[in-house]
Parts: structure tokens; C-alpha cells; sequence
């Protein structure tokens, strides 16, 4: 019984699948993240009040160890996996093409795009979640002011480059991943499949807009 | 229909390797008056001939039926598996596609599981263990039955003859950046389990053929279908995902 589900969980097959619904669920995180931190179009209050709301609740933690949980195993899967392929082909190609008839540039950057994204995140933690904290009280709570922080992030025009540069990245590693889960659990079929390539092509391009737009308004605002 | 363009001249980069120890290297030739109504294997020939003539040791490849339908040719033909061609193998090449003065890099498939036994010849007996693994119907079926005693859809029929156009070349693992060999067994596991006398220990086949693969060190699908855009039998994809479907439910209802 043990045995069995060490096998099943370590064969190909079903690494690729939780991979897959990692990414997934790491699709919908984005998208929540997304939507929620649209708030910062309506002013500092309404920003902030969401930040504090979200962070005074006790099931952050939950919610924070579960979204833990399923990017390091994305993460670690990862790793694994790119290992894994690489010892499986030891004498590389004097000349490898591809028929461009198969792979495409989103496919074929995933380890790339998925580490700028790694990067991105781990600097993004240390900018906002762990960087400085204002303070800022609204109807006599006080609260995290996370749209000073914000702002003064975004003056920089690097910071907006960099931010942009890698939520393309992610936009690109999205536009492969979402449809690729798709097949890694088996879901294929002639009918849904062009459907399902354009929602993935789709949702990476309004997560990319969707991300981009938020350093570009900030840095507009001049620093304020 | 004859070609009556003027013979070829081509530069060739073939990969030269006496035996699996050997480490290899590229190795130029230069072959004159290469006709390009000859297939890519019969180009090879014709460098042999001038290669024995001259005493030197021929370039070894596989081949067989040089119809397209044994599954034996190979080589790497410019970074691509049987060559630019969609849907060709190696044997139905012909040099008409190349042009005069051209260089033509010739390169073994490459994979931990096809280990280089000498040149372009590679081992590929890790497909024949996959197939021992599992890729069988061992009921008795007796002799041919009359036609449509069994109800099998169209779609299905199809479905499963689609996969069946698989010859075992071994282009998809060699074209996949990770080497990966899902296209092949996804194509073995399909052909069977879409058919009345495969169903019956289609999870069972599923489950042994794939831990077979793992095992063997072929690499992990990532979804990229170039396996599908150099498979001379154009074997879809979406056996990959009927594979991964397949896995999945008879792992959890295994009774092991």
C-alpha cells in the first residue's frame, strides 16, 4: 500500500499532474491577487483597509501555509523534474532543432521564465510584505500604510521596469502552464481544445496587463 | 518522374563512435554527384561505397524496409528526428529536399534508455521491454473473428488504428527535449485500451508499461508536442493525455 503510492506519486505521470494543479491553484492565487490589489485605484483607504482586513484575519496563517505549501511543491517539482530530464539525455545534440511544427517559445522557457519568477517573488516578499512600515489610522484603527510603501516602491522607473519585465515573464510561463495542466491530468478533447488554448492564452495576457498597469499608475502618481 | 536537375554536392557532419565506450566525434566528409532523386539513406550508401573503396570503415546506421513502415531507420538530420519532413521518415527522404552545396549534420537519436552502439545505430530494446511490460492482449482470441461480432464504435475503431500507425522508431523520445518516451507508450496503451480485448487489463497495462519507462530513465513529458510534430506516423497528443487519465484512475483503484 505504502509502496504503491510512493511509486504512483514519484512516476512521471503523476509529477507532471501535481505540477499541473499546483500551477493551477497558483493561477488562481494570481488571480486574486490581482483583482484584490485593483482596490489601489480607489485610494489609500480602500487599499489599505483591504491589506489590514485580510491580514488581521486569524486564517491568514492558514490560508498563507497553504499557498506555502503548493508553491514549493510547484517549486520543488520543479527542481525535480528539470533534473530528472536532464539525466535522461547525458550526450547533449551537436545540432538540435525544433520542427516548429511543436514547441513554442513559452514552452520551451519554462524553467527560465518560471526562475525569474522565483526571483521576482522572493524580492517582492522583501519589498512590500517585509519592507518599511508606515503606519496610518483610518475611522481610529490604525493600520499598515501598504500604499505609502507602494508608492515610494514605484517612483523608481527601474523598480517599474523590473516589476514589469517580471510579470511578462509569468505571463509567458502562464500562457504554457495553464494549458499544459490541462493535459498533464488528461483532459484533451477535440472538442474544448482550441477553447481551452485561447482561455490559457487569455488569462496569461490579462494577468500580465492586469499586474503591469499597477506599478505604471503608481510611478504616475509621482511619488504621492 | 525523373528530376533531371544536376547532381548535388554536399558537406556532410556525421558522428563517428566505434563502440558504446567510445566517447565520439564529428567527423566531415565531402560526397560529389549525389543525385537528388536518392533517398537520405540511399545518399549514405553511396558514401559507404566511396568509404570502402577507399579502405576506411563505413558509417554505420540502421534501416530495414526503406518504406517507411518498419520503424528501423533513424538519425538526427539537422537537430531534427527523420529530418525537416512532417510525417517522413528517414528512408522516404529525399535529397531532392536539400540543396547543392549544402552541409548536413547526421547525428544518432539521443537518450540515456538508446544507448550509441556504434556511429548512427542506437539501442532502442527499451521499447521492446516496454512493451514486454505490458503492451500485450493475453487472452486467447482463437482465430479471426467474422466481421463486426464485436461492437466497437467508429470513433474508436479509428481512434485506436490512429495509434496503432506507430512504428516504434523512437523519433518522439529522440526529438523531446527531455527525452521523454510518453508519445510511444501513449500510442501502446491507446491502441489497446480503446478496443474490447484490450479493456479487460487495460489498468493493469497502463500502470506496468509507465513504471517500465520510468524506470528505463526516459525522461518527463512537458507538454511541448514536438514528440508529435517529428513522429513520422503523426501520432497525436491526445493519446498522452488519455495515457495520463488512464494512470491516474488505475492508480487509485489499483488494489495493491
Amino acid at each position: 500500500m505504502v509502496s504503491h503510492f510512493k511509486k504512483v506519486l514519484t512516476s512521471s505521470i503523476v509529477k507532471k499532474q501535481l505540477m499541473g494543479v499546483t500551477g493551477l491553484l497558483l493561477c488562481g492565487f494570481l488571480l486574486s491577487h490581482m483583482l484584490g490589489n485593483c482596490l489601489m485605484y480607489l485610494g489609500p483607504e480602500a487599499f489599505n483597509t483591504y491589506a489590514y482586513t485580510l491580514t488581521s484575519n486569524k486564517l491568514i496563517y492558514v490560508a498563507e501555509a497553504g499557498l506555502l505549501a503548493i508553491f514549493f511543491t510547484h517549486l520543488g517539482l520543479a527542481i525535480r523534474l528539470t533534473i530528472e530530464n536532464n539525466i535522461a539525455r547525458p550526450v547533449k545534440y551537436y545540432m538540435k532543432q525544433n520542427s516548429g511544427r511543436g514547441s513554442n517559445f513559452a514552452s520551451s522557457t519554462m524553467p527560465y521564465t518560471g526562475l525569474i519568477v522565483l526571483i521576482f517573488i522572493v524580492l517582492h516578499l522583501i519589498n512590500f510584505k517585509y519592507g518599511p512600515y508606515y503606519t496610518q489610522a483610518y475611522n481610529n484603527v490604525e493600520m499598515r500604510d501598504l500604499y505609502r510603501v507602494m508608492i515610494e516602491h514605484f517612483a523608481s522607473p527601474l523598480n517599474v521596469l523590473w516589476y514589469i519585465f517580471a510579470v511578462l515573464s509569468l505571463g509567458i510561463h502562464v500562457s504554457h502552464g495553464f494549458w499544459s495542466a490541462f493535459q498533464s491530468i488528461g483532459f484533451n478533447h477535440p472538442k474544448y481544445n482550441c477553447i481551452l488554448k485561447c482561455t490559457s492564452k487569455a488569462f496569461a495576457i490579462f494577468i500580465t496587463l492586469g499586474f503591469s498597469a499597477m506599478p505604471i499608475y503608481c510611478f504616475l502618481q509621482g511619488g504621492h | 518522374m525523373r528530376n533531371n536537375t544536376v547532381s548535388m554536392n554536399l558537406n556532410l557532419k556525421i558522428w563517428r563512435q566505434k563502440d558504446g565506450k567510445d566517447k565520439g566525434f564529428i567527423e566531415d566528409y565531402r560526397l560529389d554527384g549525389v543525385s537528388p532523386d536518392m533517398s537520405f539513406l540511399e545518399m549514405l550508401d553511396m558514401l559507404n561505397e566511396t568509404l570502402i573503396r577507399e579502405g576506411k570503415d563505413p558509417v554505420a546506421f540502421d534501416h530495414d524496409c526503406r518504406e517507411g513502415i518498419c520503424g528501423m531507420c533513424s538519425l538526427m538530420i539537422n537537430g531534427q528526428s527523420h529530418g525537416p519532413e512532417a510525417e517522413t521518415t528517414t528512408c522516404q527522404l529525399h535529397m531532392r529536399k536539400f540543396k547543392n552545396g549544402d552541409t548536413i549534420v547526421i547525428e544518432p537519436f539521443r537518450a540515456k534508455a538508446f544507448p550509441v552502439l556504434k556511429d548512427l545505430i542506437v539501442d532502442r530494446s527499451a521499447f521492446d521491454e516496454i512493451i514486454a511490460a505490458g503492451g500485450y492482449v493475453s487472452v486467447n482470441t482463437g482465430n479471426a473473428q467474422d466481421a463486426n461480432t464485436l461492437p466497437i464504435s467508429k470513433i474508436n475503431a479509428e481512434l485506436s488504428m490512429d495509434a496503432a500507425a506507430c512504428i516504434g522508431c523512437g523519433a518522439c523520445v529522440a526529438s523531446c527535449k527531455n527525452a521523454s518516451a510518453m508519445l510511444f507508450v501513449s500510442a501502446k496503451v491507446s491502441q489497446l485500451s480503446l478496443l474490447p480485448q484490450g479493456q479487460i487489463e487495460a489498468e493493469a497495462r497502463v500502470q506496468s508499461m509507465v513504471n517500465k519507462m520510468d524506470e528505463l530513465g526516459f525522461g518527463n513529458c512537458t507538454n511541448e508536442a514536438e514528440c508529435e510534430a517529428s513522429c513520422p506516423k503523426g501520432i497525436d497528443i491526445s493519446n498522452i493525455a488519455r495515457m495520463n487519465r488512464e494512470y491516474l484512475t488505475a492508480s487509485v483503484k489499483s488494489q495493491e
